[in-house]
């Protein structure tokens, strides 16, 4: 009598846990390699954010080797910086400010826009800030502060790589590709913006 | 007894257990179906129309034969300003007439091709933008529910870019004088297609 209770009592409890709807947490990307590769891992399915950062470090190898080296350092770290203000916020603004990152930085690249270096500076720093402000919200409950270094480090590879590939660029033409590119991204930064007025973003 | 039984008691839950851990439910939540397909949808977009399609190519063709900066800035100028329609639409704003546009479109641009007209740049671009906001209006913002509109839009504006590289390559022949020939013969179709465009449209 005992054993057939028990028993019972397990399969019941079993089956139970195995109905139980647990929260699933699917907007964060779980690579099975810990926080640093999920970070890496959401910043490269992360179109909002990976569209952005390729700009800025296309934009950053059209104006050549000095914003390249300060877009290398200063973008990396203000994403770092706004990933931990992020983590310790809770809201998040309902306008789609990537948005505006996708239409700046694709218009700068298309029109092929000299700023100042200063004046890049700040762009690539408020830039950085603003997308790991978002990145530090969506991985709060997640990989976390690893995480968010994870995609300080592949920003770090990713404008390295971009940025120096585009100031190799000699040929005329090839640099035309890029500010091709980068109209491509400005027109999504106004679709985006149409999404959202329209609710659908 | 009692020993074996406690054995036996042991046994059948660690079994349960195990077919716990084992059997693995699907996550569904984690297959981001409406995603993917938003880009994919807005990929095959501009290529469900021979309108919009034969436009795009013809933006590429014309900008070969003007040669240098038309060669680029008329591509770079219709993703943008073809966006801006897009957005027009996604605000509500109407725009009247926007299949005879696309049809026009597709007539002057042949007749350029045709002509080999070699327009003043800032006329060329603006022209082909004041086209791209039909182009835009019209197709940018048939977003199917449920899908993603950033995908969607970065596979239409891909697609549109593509169909744009297409038309530069193949107008890569004007540099020979067949090619050159060849081309206005393209010209010339795409003005006939322009005509069966318009028609249809106002019919």
């Amino acid at each position: 009598m005992y054993r057939i209770t028990t028993f019972y009592k397990t399969l019941v409890v079993t089956f139970g846990l195995l109905f139980w709807p647990t929260n699933v947490e699917a907007h964060l990307v779980t690579t099975g390699m810990g926080p640093v590769y999920d970070g890496i891992g959401h910043l490269l399915l992360t179109p909002e954010d990976l569209v952005p950062a390729l700009a800025l470090a296309l934009y950053a190898g059209l104006r050549g080797k000095a914003p390249g080296r300060r877009a290398l350092f200063f973008f990396p770290l203000a994403w770092l910086l706004g990933g931990f203000i992020g983590l310790g916020a809770d809201t998040m603004p309902t306008f789609p400010l990537p948005a505006l990152s996708f239409l700046l930085l694709g218009v700068l690249i298309a029109a092929d826009l000299r700023l100042p270096d200063n004046v890049f500076t700040v762009l690539a720093v408020a830039v950085g800030i603003m997308h790991g402000f978002f990145n530090g919200i969506a991985l709060k409950t997640g990989p976390s502060g690893l995480g968010l270094l994870g995609i300080m480090a592949a920003l770090f590879v990713l404008v390295a790589l971009v940025a120096a590939f585009v100031v190799a660029l000699k040929p005329p033409w090839t640099r035309i590709v890029v500010r091709v590119a980068g109209s491509w991204v400005a027109a999504m930064g106004l679709l985006m913006i149409g999404w959202f007025f329209r609710g659908q973003g | 007894m009692k020993k074996h039984v406690r054995h036996m008691d042991l046994c059948a839950s660690i079994f349960v257990l195990a077919l716990y851990l084992v059997w693995v439910p699907s996550a569904q939540a984690h297959v981001e179906g409406g995603q993917a397909v938003g880009f994919i949808t807005g990929l095959e977009h501009p290529w469900s129309g021979l309108d919009h399609v034969l436009a795009m190519i013809a933006v590429g063709l014309w900008g070969a034969q003007l040669g240098n900066p038309a060669l680029w800035v008329l591509p770079v100028t219709f993703p943008m300003v073809m966006a801006m329609g897009a957005m027009m639409g996604l605000l509500g704003i109407p725009l009247p007439g926007i299949e005879i546009g696309i049809a026009v479109s597709a007539i002057l641009l042949g007749a350029m091709i045709l002509g080999e007209v070699k327009l003043n740049l800032y006329i060329a671009a603006t022209m082909v933008g004041f086209f791209a906001i039909f182009h835009g209006h019209a197709h940018g913002t048939e977003l199917p529910p449920g899908q993603s509109g950033l995908l969607y839009s970065m596979g239409f504006v891909i697609a549109t870019g593509v169909l744009h590289g297409i038309g530069i390559v193949i107008g890569l022949i004007h540099r020979w004088p067949a090619g050159k020939l060849a081309l206005r013969g393209a010209g010339a179709f795409i003005a006939a297609m322009g005509v069966f465009f318009l028609w249809r449209a106002i019919s």
